[in-house]
């Protein structure tokens, strides 16, 4: 297995971002936030709600420039980036195929997405509209629509957030299978650390607001030797390391 | 407006009944529409009846007229240059009053300080800006339809407004992550959202635009349903003057139900859930 395309890392460097909110107060969201995605390499952003996971994950999809530091987006291939939030964000007015063909760039449209639908279990959804889905398909019709276009990095909010635990669980693993078929970087927002053992290579785990990172955490081992057992020891020395984190 | 369409098909082996029992409830409001007018028209005969006069001519009168004028082919042609003037003057003022719009309702700051205007262009009574149309412009046809769009575009620059003030960021930030083109953007996510809002405006615009169009040909056109009224009126010949107005009004009532309805349902298709 080859990682595709990236071959300069995801390096964050942000030194402050502040909002100011309508009554006039200033709140600092992240504070000397800097680390580093390696190129292929998975990894999740861990901590406590509300201390600017979001913020960090819109700075880098370019949608807040409104901050102090810089990063650096990995490089090569299609040199895109595709995005999975918390809420599925499809077009209510277009079907899941056309949902997901009018990302990709002009000159892949009409490329074949069979595989990827099959994967996915959306064989049989493709005409149909994002109102006739259930919440945990919309959000498989938008991790289609984000390994559709063989994005350079891959941003992940909360992905499974608000699903019950048998759907999410499925979902991870749908996730890993398109993800392993070609491994892109990838980083992914959420405080459910089982979730983040299961999937990712390196943990960084953010401190309370102004978010800044506490420390990394890496999980070396293959993520098909990650069975209930291996991620009982995992979550100890967890733990041990981060002492009052989750 | 959102809510969603009630009119929904339960699937498979209850089609059948379901089918024809929705002819009948389709079938009973049009044979309610069709028995109100009936009576509507049984009411003007027995007055007309009642207070015979040539300026009150019963509806088999104005049958007669409407016919002559048909046979000899003036209703068509007058018929025909009024819609024109009216789809001209639609579009030029869907167009233009959309765009400002838009704009209006995305930039606060460009809205402050345009609102003042637009409240006055808004109470400028359609008749004067006729009158300044044709006298700036001469008596043209582009004067005509350009005074008839201006009339009804503050009317749509103040519904499309509203339409931008309730767009949903998400759907833009999803666009530009992934790289939409600009046409991509305005085709299908900018106008399907617009979508409510643009037929709230086409409805009322219509209504307004064919009244005023009237206005503009009665005062300086050479054809057209007004022109061809205030021939009439000069003749006094009423039963004249209702056979051209209804024959417009069914006209508009026509395209209502043959093309604002149906594109409306193709727009809006993707509402509808199966049952
Ligand atoms: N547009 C905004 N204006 C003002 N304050 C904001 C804005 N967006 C976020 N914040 C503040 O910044 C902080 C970080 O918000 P953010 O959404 O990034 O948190 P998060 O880590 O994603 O939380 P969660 O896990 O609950 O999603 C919060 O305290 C929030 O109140
Ligand atoms: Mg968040």
């Amino acid at each position: 297995m080859q990682p595709v395309g990236a071959v300069v890392p995801l390096r964050v460097d942000i030194a402050e971002k502040t909002f100011r909110s309508a009554q006039g107060v200033s709140i600092a969201a992240l504070q000397d936030l800097s680390f580093e995605v390696r190129q292929g390499e998975f990894a999740c952003l861990l901590g406590p709600s509300g201390c600017g996971k979001t913020t960090t994950l819109r700075i880098l999809l370019g949608l807040d420039k409104d901050f102090s530091g810089s990063f650096q987006l990995p490089e090569g291939g299609s040199n895109r980036i595709a995005a999975v939030f918390q809420e599925p964000i499809l077009l209510p007015w277009r079907t899941v195929e056309q949902n997901v063909r009018l990302a990709l760039p002009k000159s892949l449209r009409a490329k074949n997405l069979d595989g990827l639908f099959d994967t996915l279990g959306l064989a049989g959804m493709r005409s149909l509209y994002p109102a006739e889905l259930s919440l945990g398909l919309a959000r498989r019709a938008a991790l289609a629509r984000a390994f559709a276009t063989e994005p350079a990095v891959l941003f992940l909010d909360e992905p499974f957030a608000s699903l019950d635990e048998r759907t999410a669980e499925r979902l991870r693993h749908l996730l890993l299978t398109v993800w392993s078929a070609r491994p892109t970087t990838a980083l992914m927002v959420t405080h459910n650390l089982r979730e983040a053992l299961m999937l990712s290579d390196r943990i960084i785990v953010l401190a309370q607001r102004p978010a800044h990172v506490l420390g990394m955490f890496d999980v070396r081992l293959p993520r098909q030797y990650r069975n209930p057992q291996v991620m009982s020891d995992l979550l100890r020395s967890f733990h041990q390391k981060f002492p009052g984190v989750a | 407006m959102t809510a969603p369409d009630t009119g929904d098909r339960p699937p498979g082996a209850a089609a059948d009944i379901s089918s024809q029992s929705g002819v009948a409830a389709a079938l009973t409001p049009v044979l309610t529409v069709a028995v109100s007018l009936l009576g509507l028209c049984l009411l003007w005969g027995l007055a007309a009846n009642a207070w015979p006069s040539r300026a009150f001519p019963g509806p088999g009168r104005v049958w007669q007229v409407l016919l002559a004028e048909a046979a000899n082919g003036d209703l068509f042609y007058h018929l025909g240059a009024t819609l024109g003037r009216v789809a001209a003057a639609y579009v030029v003022a869907m167009v233009i009053g959309s765009v400002i719009g838009v704009l209006l309702g995305s930039h606060r700051s460009a809205d402050r300080f345009f609102s003042p205007w637009l409240v006055l262009f808004l109470n400028i009574p359609a008749l004067v800006v006729i009158v300044l149309a044709y006298i700036w412009f001469g008596l043209n046809e582009a004067a005509a339809i350009g005074a008839v769009a201006v009339n009804k575009i503050p009317n749509v620059v103040v519904t499309m407004r509203e339409g931008a003030r309730a767009l949903d960021p998400n759907y833009a930030e999803m666009a530009a992550i992934y790289r939409f083109g600009l046409l991509d953007r305005i085709r299908h996510v900018l106008l399907p959202q617009l979508q409510p809002y643009l037929a709230a405006a086409s409805r009322s615009g219509i209504a307004l635009i064919w009244k005023i169009v009237l206005v503009v040909e009665l005062l300086g056109r050479s054809n057209g349903v007004g022109f061809q009224i205030y021939l009439y009126f000069q003749l006094f010949d009423v039963a004249a003057i209702l056979a051209y107005t209804l024959a417009f009004v069914a006209v508009m009532l026509v395209i209502e139900l043959l093309l604002v309805q149906p594109i409306e349902r193709h727009a809006t298709r993707w509402r509808r859930r199966p049952a």
